[in-house]
Protein backbone atom coordinates (compact mmCIF):
# COMPACT_ATOMS: atom_id res chain seq x y z
CA UNK A 1 0.00 0.00 0.00
CA UNK A 2 1.21 3.33 -1.27
CA UNK A 3 0.89 6.46 0.89
CA UNK A 4 -1.11 8.23 -1.54
CA UNK A 5 -3.81 5.31 -1.09
CA UNK A 6 -3.33 4.91 2.59
CA UNK A 7 -4.45 9.12 2.75
CA UNK A 8 -7.37 8.31 0.19
CA UNK A 9 -8.57 5.61 2.63
CA UNK A 10 -9.11 8.06 5.10
CA UNK A 11 -11.75 10.08 3.99
CA UNK A 12 -15.04 7.88 4.85
CA UNK A 13 -16.26 10.03 7.77
CA UNK A 14 -17.09 12.80 5.40
CA UNK A 15 -19.04 10.95 3.21
CA UNK A 16 -20.78 9.41 6.31
CA UNK A 17 -21.61 13.01 8.41
CA UNK A 18 -23.34 13.88 4.89
CA UNK A 19 -25.11 10.94 3.86
CA UNK A 20 -26.84 11.35 7.79
CA UNK A 21 -27.24 14.85 7.46
CA UNK A 22 -29.69 14.64 5.00
CA UNK A 23 -31.07 11.94 6.04
CA UNK A 24 -32.33 13.16 10.13
CA UNK A 25 -33.21 16.51 8.13
CA UNK A 26 -35.92 14.60 6.43
CA UNK A 27 -36.32 12.12 9.40
CA UNK A 28 -36.89 14.92 11.90
CA UNK A 29 -40.35 16.80 9.61
CA UNK A 30 -41.26 13.54 9.96
CA UNK A 31 -43.16 14.22 13.34
CA UNK A 32 -46.77 12.67 13.61
CA UNK A 33 -45.51 10.03 11.01
CA UNK A 34 -46.42 12.27 8.00
CA UNK A 35 -43.53 13.08 5.58
CA UNK A 36 -44.73 15.67 2.63
CA UNK A 37 -43.25 13.34 0.54
CA UNK A 38 -45.51 10.17 1.44
CA UNK A 39 -48.11 13.00 1.55
CA UNK A 40 -47.59 14.34 -2.18
CA UNK A 41 -47.72 10.81 -3.44
CA UNK A 42 -51.38 9.72 -1.95
CA UNK A 43 -52.62 13.16 -3.59
CA UNK A 44 -51.01 12.61 -6.66
CA UNK A 45 -52.64 9.09 -6.79
CA UNK A 46 -55.80 10.15 -5.95
CA UNK A 47 -56.12 12.90 -8.88
CA UNK A 48 -54.91 10.38 -11.40
CA UNK A 49 -57.47 7.57 -9.72
CA UNK A 50 -59.95 10.37 -10.90
CA UNK A 51 -59.41 10.44 -14.73
CA UNK A 52 -58.55 5.99 -14.48
CA UNK A 53 -58.75 3.22 -12.45
CA UNK A 54 -55.38 2.74 -11.52
CA UNK A 55 -54.54 -0.64 -10.47
CA UNK A 56 -52.16 -0.34 -7.53
CA UNK A 57 -49.89 -3.37 -8.11
CA UNK A 58 -49.03 -1.76 -11.32
CA UNK A 59 -47.85 1.63 -9.46
CA UNK A 60 -43.81 1.83 -9.21
CA UNK A 61 -42.42 4.67 -6.84
CA UNK A 62 -38.90 5.41 -6.48
CA UNK A 63 -37.63 8.17 -3.83
CA UNK A 64 -34.70 9.55 -3.99
CA UNK A 65 -33.98 12.02 -0.65
CA UNK A 66 -31.92 14.01 -1.52
CA UNK A 67 -29.84 17.61 -0.70
CA UNK A 68 -31.01 20.18 -2.12
CA UNK A 69 -34.06 17.94 -3.95
CA UNK A 70 -35.41 15.19 -3.60
CA UNK A 71 -36.99 13.59 -6.28
CA UNK A 72 -39.99 11.62 -6.52
CA UNK A 73 -40.66 9.01 -9.44
CA UNK A 74 -44.13 7.84 -9.79
CA UNK A 75 -44.93 4.97 -13.03
CA UNK A 76 -48.21 4.47 -13.01
CA UNK A 77 -49.24 2.06 -16.09
CA UNK A 78 -52.50 3.36 -18.20
CA UNK A 79 -54.10 0.99 -20.04
CA UNK A 80 -53.43 2.01 -23.60
CA UNK A 81 -57.14 1.41 -24.96
CA UNK A 82 -58.33 4.81 -22.57
CA UNK A 83 -57.77 7.96 -23.96
CA UNK A 84 -55.13 8.41 -22.16
CA UNK A 85 -52.89 10.62 -24.65
CA UNK A 86 -52.89 13.68 -22.71
CA UNK A 87 -51.95 11.88 -19.38
CA UNK A 88 -48.32 11.40 -19.31
CA UNK A 89 -47.77 7.99 -18.90
CA UNK A 90 -44.74 8.67 -16.47
CA UNK A 91 -45.55 11.39 -14.30
CA UNK A 92 -41.86 12.51 -12.86
CA UNK A 93 -41.91 14.77 -10.39
CA UNK A 94 -39.12 16.67 -8.37
CA UNK A 95 -40.85 17.09 -5.18
CA UNK A 96 -39.77 20.72 -4.11
CA UNK A 97 -37.29 20.91 -1.34
CA UNK A 98 -38.37 21.94 2.18
CA UNK B 1 -35.35 -24.41 -2.39
CA UNK B 2 -35.36 -20.38 -0.47
CA UNK B 3 -33.31 -20.81 3.03
CA UNK B 4 -35.07 -18.11 5.16
CA UNK B 5 -32.32 -17.25 7.77
CA UNK B 6 -32.48 -15.13 10.70
CA UNK B 7 -29.29 -13.62 11.86
CA UNK B 8 -29.64 -13.13 15.88
CA UNK B 9 -27.87 -12.82 18.66
CA UNK B 10 -29.78 -11.52 22.04
CA UNK B 11 -27.08 -8.90 22.92
CA UNK B 12 -27.37 -5.96 21.24
CA UNK B 13 -24.39 -4.31 18.89
CA UNK B 14 -22.54 -7.60 18.12
CA UNK B 15 -22.90 -7.14 14.39
CA UNK B 16 -26.06 -8.38 13.69
CA UNK B 17 -26.76 -5.89 10.84
CA UNK B 18 -23.48 -5.44 9.96
CA UNK B 19 -23.83 -9.36 9.18
CA UNK B 20 -27.00 -9.24 7.45
CA UNK B 21 -26.00 -6.88 5.03
CA UNK B 22 -21.98 -8.41 4.42
CA UNK B 23 -23.72 -12.25 3.66
CA UNK B 24 -26.74 -10.69 2.01
CA UNK B 25 -23.79 -8.68 -0.35
CA UNK B 26 -21.67 -12.26 -0.80
CA UNK B 27 -24.58 -14.62 -1.28
CA UNK B 28 -25.88 -11.93 -4.07
CA UNK B 29 -22.07 -11.51 -5.04
CA UNK B 30 -22.47 -15.44 -5.66
CA UNK B 31 -25.06 -14.89 -7.98
CA UNK B 32 -27.67 -15.89 -5.92
CA UNK B 33 -31.56 -14.13 -5.41
CA UNK B 34 -31.09 -12.25 -2.14
CA UNK B 35 -33.26 -10.18 -0.17
CA UNK B 36 -32.39 -8.40 3.31
CA UNK B 37 -34.98 -7.90 5.42
CA UNK B 38 -34.85 -5.72 8.48
CA UNK B 39 -36.69 -6.24 11.40
CA UNK B 40 -35.95 -3.93 14.00
CA UNK B 41 -39.12 -1.33 14.17
CA UNK B 42 -38.56 1.70 15.45
CA UNK B 43 -34.73 1.52 14.94
CA UNK B 44 -33.55 0.59 11.65
CA UNK B 45 -30.48 0.79 10.66
CA UNK B 46 -30.02 -1.99 7.92
CA UNK B 47 -30.44 0.51 5.24
CA UNK B 48 -28.19 3.03 6.27
CA UNK B 49 -25.56 0.17 5.83
CA UNK B 50 -26.46 -1.18 2.87
CA UNK B 51 -26.43 2.66 1.60
CA UNK B 52 -30.21 2.83 0.72
CA UNK B 53 -32.11 5.38 3.47
CA UNK B 54 -32.80 7.86 0.76
CA UNK B 55 -34.85 5.64 -1.59
CA UNK B 56 -37.19 3.96 1.52
CA UNK B 57 -40.60 4.52 0.11
CA UNK B 58 -42.67 1.76 1.95
CA UNK B 59 -41.48 -0.69 4.69
CA UNK B 60 -42.31 -3.98 6.29
CA UNK B 61 -44.66 -2.75 8.68
CA UNK B 62 -46.71 -0.94 5.38
CA UNK B 63 -46.58 -3.90 3.58
CA UNK B 64 -47.59 -6.19 6.83
CA UNK B 65 -50.88 -4.12 7.42
CA UNK B 66 -51.30 -4.20 3.46
CA UNK B 67 -50.97 -0.28 2.63
CA UNK B 68 -48.30 -1.46 0.10
CA UNK B 69 -47.47 -4.21 -2.01
CA UNK B 70 -44.43 -6.24 -1.41
CA UNK B 71 -43.19 -5.54 -4.93
CA UNK B 72 -43.50 -1.71 -3.96
CA UNK B 73 -41.44 -1.98 -0.98
CA UNK B 74 -38.29 -3.74 -2.01
CA UNK B 75 -35.71 -1.72 -2.88
CA UNK B 76 -33.11 -3.07 -5.20
CA UNK B 77 -29.33 -2.44 -4.56
CA UNK B 78 -27.47 -0.52 -6.95
CA UNK B 79 -24.89 -2.54 -7.29
CA UNK B 80 -25.97 -6.01 -7.12
CA UNK B 81 -29.21 -5.84 -8.93
CA UNK B 82 -30.16 -9.39 -7.64
CA UNK B 83 -29.52 -7.74 -3.77
CA UNK B 84 -32.94 -6.53 -2.47
CA UNK B 85 -33.90 -4.40 0.85
CA UNK B 86 -37.08 -4.86 2.99
CA UNK B 87 -36.65 -2.04 5.21
CA UNK B 88 -38.29 -2.06 8.61
CA UNK B 89 -40.34 0.99 10.02
CA UNK B 90 -39.02 4.20 11.45
CA UNK B 91 -42.08 5.88 13.38
CA UNK B 92 -44.23 2.83 14.32
CA UNK B 93 -42.94 0.42 17.19
CA UNK B 94 -42.52 -3.47 17.25
CA UNK B 95 -46.38 -3.97 17.90
CA UNK B 96 -47.35 -3.05 14.24
CA UNK B 97 -46.11 -6.78 12.93
CA UNK B 98 -48.50 -8.79 13.75
CA UNK B 99 -47.59 -12.73 13.20
CA UNK B 100 -50.18 -13.14 10.41
CA UNK B 101 -48.88 -10.20 8.43
CA UNK B 102 -45.26 -11.68 8.81
CA UNK B 103 -46.19 -14.78 7.95
CA UNK B 104 -47.54 -14.12 4.90
CA UNK B 105 -44.72 -11.42 3.61
CA UNK B 106 -41.89 -14.19 4.41
CA UNK B 107 -44.28 -16.64 2.26
CA UNK B 108 -43.99 -14.02 -0.56
CA UNK B 109 -40.70 -13.32 -0.44
CA UNK B 110 -39.93 -17.56 -0.84
CA UNK B 111 -41.27 -16.96 -3.56
CA UNK B 112 -39.31 -13.96 -5.51
CA UNK B 113 -35.74 -14.76 -3.60
CA UNK B 114 -33.38 -17.93 -2.97
CA UNK B 115 -32.00 -16.44 0.36
CA UNK B 116 -34.15 -14.19 2.69
CA UNK B 117 -32.10 -13.42 5.37
CA UNK B 118 -34.06 -11.88 8.19
CA UNK B 119 -32.05 -8.91 10.28
CA UNK B 120 -33.16 -9.38 13.79
CA UNK B 121 -33.32 -6.60 16.35
CA UNK B 122 -31.43 -7.43 19.84
CA UNK B 123 -33.65 -9.13 23.16
CA UNK B 124 -35.84 -11.65 23.50
CA UNK B 125 -39.13 -9.42 22.66
CA UNK B 126 -41.46 -9.77 20.15
CA UNK B 127 -39.27 -8.25 17.52
CA UNK B 128 -36.54 -11.07 17.64
CA UNK B 129 -39.05 -13.63 18.14
CA UNK B 130 -41.06 -12.62 15.11
CA UNK B 131 -37.72 -12.61 13.32
CA UNK B 132 -36.90 -15.99 14.07
CA UNK B 133 -40.59 -17.39 13.70
CA UNK B 134 -40.32 -18.92 9.97
CA UNK B 135 -36.36 -19.43 9.67
CA UNK B 136 -35.14 -22.12 8.26
CA UNK B 137 -31.96 -21.79 9.90
CA UNK B 138 -30.15 -19.10 12.20
CA UNK B 139 -26.84 -17.43 12.34
CA UNK B 140 -25.95 -17.41 15.98
CA UNK B 141 -23.77 -13.68 16.03
CA UNK B 142 -21.67 -13.85 19.23
CA UNK B 143 -18.60 -11.70 20.74
CA UNK B 144 -15.77 -13.93 22.77
CA UNK B 145 -17.17 -11.87 25.35
CA UNK B 146 -19.11 -13.28 28.45
CA UNK B 147 -22.83 -11.58 28.22
CA UNK B 148 -22.86 -11.75 24.25
CA UNK B 149 -21.94 -15.88 25.09
CA UNK B 150 -25.10 -15.60 27.66
CA UNK B 151 -27.35 -14.05 25.48
CA UNK B 152 -26.48 -16.36 22.56
CA UNK B 153 -27.15 -19.66 24.54
CA UNK B 154 -30.69 -17.94 25.63
CA UNK B 155 -31.05 -17.55 21.69
CA UNK B 156 -30.32 -21.14 20.87
CA UNK B 157 -32.99 -21.69 23.51
CA UNK B 158 -35.47 -20.02 21.86
CA UNK B 159 -34.21 -20.86 18.26
CA UNK B 160 -35.31 -24.71 19.72
CA UNK B 161 -38.44 -23.84 21.20
CA UNK B 162 -40.36 -20.62 19.88
CA UNK B 163 -39.91 -21.22 16.01
CA UNK B 164 -42.33 -22.47 13.61
CA UNK B 165 -39.78 -25.57 12.69
CA UNK B 166 -39.21 -26.21 16.38
CA UNK B 167 -42.89 -26.21 17.53
CA UNK B 168 -43.31 -28.44 14.70
CA UNK B 169 -40.65 -30.77 15.76
CA UNK B 170 -37.92 -29.97 13.34
CA UNK B 171 -34.16 -29.32 13.69
CA UNK B 172 -33.47 -25.34 13.41
CA UNK B 173 -29.75 -25.79 12.35
CA UNK B 174 -28.04 -22.94 14.02
CA UNK B 175 -24.79 -21.54 13.18
CA UNK B 176 -22.14 -19.40 15.12
CA UNK B 177 -21.03 -16.22 13.59
CA UNK B 178 -18.32 -15.12 16.00
CA UNK B 179 -17.91 -11.00 15.56
CA UNK B 180 -15.23 -8.31 16.68
CA UNK B 181 -12.78 -10.90 16.96
CA UNK B 182 -9.66 -9.27 18.19
CA UNK B 183 -7.26 -12.90 17.77
CA UNK B 184 -4.66 -10.41 19.87
CA UNK B 185 -6.46 -10.29 23.10
CA UNK B 186 -7.63 -13.69 22.43
CA UNK B 187 -4.21 -14.41 22.76
CA UNK B 188 -3.40 -12.48 25.76
CA UNK B 189 -6.36 -13.87 27.54
CA UNK B 190 -8.21 -10.80 27.39
CA UNK B 191 -10.92 -12.56 25.44
CA UNK B 192 -12.74 -16.24 25.35
CA UNK B 193 -10.73 -18.54 22.63
CA UNK B 194 -12.82 -19.51 19.88
CA UNK B 195 -12.50 -22.89 21.59
CA UNK B 196 -14.20 -22.03 24.81
CA UNK B 197 -16.90 -20.04 22.93
CA UNK B 198 -17.76 -23.11 20.79
CA UNK B 199 -17.53 -25.35 23.71
CA UNK B 200 -19.84 -23.52 25.38
CA UNK B 201 -22.29 -23.17 22.87
CA UNK B 202 -21.72 -25.89 21.53
CA UNK B 203 -23.55 -25.21 17.74
CA UNK B 204 -21.18 -25.54 14.36
CA UNK B 205 -18.80 -22.71 13.84
CA UNK B 206 -19.90 -20.74 10.13
CA UNK B 207 -17.07 -17.75 10.29
CA UNK B 208 -14.93 -15.73 12.49
CA UNK B 209 -15.12 -12.20 11.99
CA UNK B 210 -11.90 -10.23 12.66
CA UNK B 211 -12.43 -6.64 14.47
CA UNK B 212 -11.84 -4.06 12.03
CA UNK B 213 -11.98 -0.42 11.14
CA UNK B 214 -12.50 -1.82 7.35
CA UNK B 215 -16.33 -2.54 9.06
CA UNK B 216 -16.69 0.99 10.29
CA UNK B 217 -15.66 2.12 6.89
CA UNK B 218 -18.01 0.36 4.88
CA UNK B 219 -20.74 1.65 6.58
CA UNK B 220 -19.61 5.19 6.91
CA UNK B 221 -19.96 4.65 2.81
CA UNK B 222 -22.76 2.86 3.34
CA UNK B 223 -21.97 -0.33 1.38
CA UNK B 224 -21.85 -3.87 3.10
CA UNK B 225 -18.33 -4.49 3.54
CA UNK B 226 -18.05 -7.33 1.26
CA UNK B 227 -18.86 -4.92 -1.52
CA UNK B 228 -17.00 -2.01 0.26
CA UNK B 229 -13.57 -4.19 0.34
CA UNK B 230 -13.77 -7.30 -0.85
CA UNK B 231 -9.89 -7.95 -0.09
CA UNK B 232 -10.19 -7.18 3.23
CA UNK B 233 -10.23 -9.48 6.05
CA UNK B 234 -13.39 -8.88 7.83
CA UNK B 235 -14.84 -9.63 4.03
CA UNK B 236 -12.93 -12.24 3.32
CA UNK B 237 -14.04 -13.77 6.43
CA UNK B 238 -17.75 -13.07 5.42
CA UNK B 239 -17.37 -13.99 1.94
CA UNK B 240 -16.57 -17.91 3.24
CA UNK B 241 -19.06 -17.94 5.87
CA UNK B 242 -21.41 -16.97 2.89
CA UNK B 243 -19.96 -20.34 1.26
CA UNK B 244 -20.25 -22.71 4.16
CA UNK B 245 -23.92 -21.09 4.43
CA UNK B 246 -23.97 -22.29 1.05
CA UNK B 247 -23.28 -25.79 2.07
CA UNK B 248 -19.51 -25.34 1.25
CA UNK B 249 -16.95 -27.10 3.40
CA UNK B 250 -14.53 -24.85 3.84
CA UNK B 251 -11.65 -24.47 6.90
CA UNK B 252 -12.07 -21.48 8.96
CA UNK B 253 -9.56 -19.16 8.92
CA UNK B 254 -8.55 -18.24 11.97
CA UNK B 255 -7.59 -14.73 12.51
CA UNK B 256 -4.12 -13.37 13.50
CA UNK B 257 -3.18 -11.54 16.04
CA UNK B 258 -2.20 -8.36 14.90
CA UNK B 259 1.39 -6.98 15.63
CA UNK B 260 1.62 -4.40 18.62
CA UNK B 261 4.60 -2.11 18.13
CA UNK B 262 4.14 1.18 16.05
CA UNK B 263 5.35 -0.18 12.73
CA UNK B 264 3.31 -2.70 12.93
CA UNK B 265 0.02 -0.23 13.90
CA UNK B 266 1.47 2.03 10.44
CA UNK B 267 2.23 -0.87 8.21
CA UNK B 268 0.46 -3.59 9.42
CA UNK B 269 -2.74 -2.50 9.74
CA UNK B 270 -3.92 -3.84 5.88
CA UNK B 271 -2.72 -7.13 6.87
CA UNK B 272 -5.13 -7.30 9.96
CA UNK B 273 -7.72 -4.93 9.00
N1 LIG C 1 -16.01 -6.86 12.67
C1 LIG C 1 -16.21 -5.64 13.15
N2 LIG C 1 -15.16 -4.80 13.36
C2 LIG C 1 -15.35 -3.56 13.84
N3 LIG C 1 -16.53 -3.04 14.13
C3 LIG C 1 -17.62 -3.80 13.96
C4 LIG C 1 -17.53 -5.14 13.46
N4 LIG C 1 -18.78 -5.65 13.37
C5 LIG C 1 -19.62 -4.69 13.80
N5 LIG C 1 -18.93 -3.57 14.16
C6 LIG C 1 -19.47 -2.31 14.66
O1 LIG C 1 -20.21 -2.59 15.83
C7 LIG C 1 -21.33 -1.74 15.93
C8 LIG C 1 -22.60 -2.58 16.07
O2 LIG C 1 -22.77 -3.36 14.89
P1 LIG C 1 -24.21 -3.70 14.34
O3 LIG C 1 -25.05 -2.49 14.21
O4 LIG C 1 -24.01 -4.55 13.13
O5 LIG C 1 -24.73 -4.58 15.54
P2 LIG C 1 -26.20 -5.11 15.83
O6 LIG C 1 -26.03 -6.43 16.49
O7 LIG C 1 -27.01 -5.07 14.59
O8 LIG C 1 -26.74 -4.03 16.85
P3 LIG C 1 -28.25 -3.87 17.39
O9 LIG C 1 -28.44 -4.94 18.40
O10 LIG C 1 -28.26 -2.50 17.98
O11 LIG C 1 -29.15 -4.01 16.20
C9 LIG C 1 -21.34 -0.89 14.68
O12 LIG C 1 -20.76 0.34 14.98
C10 LIG C 1 -20.47 -1.68 13.72
O13 LIG C 1 -19.82 -0.84 12.79
MG1 LIG D 1 -28.92 -4.14 14.24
Amino acid sequence: MNLLALFRRRSTAPIARERLQVLLAHERVMVGGSDLLAVLQEEILAVIGKHISVDRDKVQIKLDRGDPVSTLEIDVEVPSLLPTGALARRSELAAARR
Amino acid sequence: MTQVVVVTSGKGGVGKTTSTAALGAALAQGGANVVVVDFDVGLRNLDLVMGAERRVVFDLVNVVQGDAKLAQALIRDKRLPNLSLLAASQTRDKDALTAEGVERIIGELREKFDWVLCDSPAGIERGATLAMRHADAAVVVTNAEVSSVRDSDRIIGLLDSKTEKAEKGGHMPKHLLLTRYDAGRAARGEMLKVEDVLEILSIPLLGIIPESQEVLRASNLGAPVTLANPASAPARAYAEAAKRLMGEQIQVTMPMAESRGIFGKLFGRRAVA
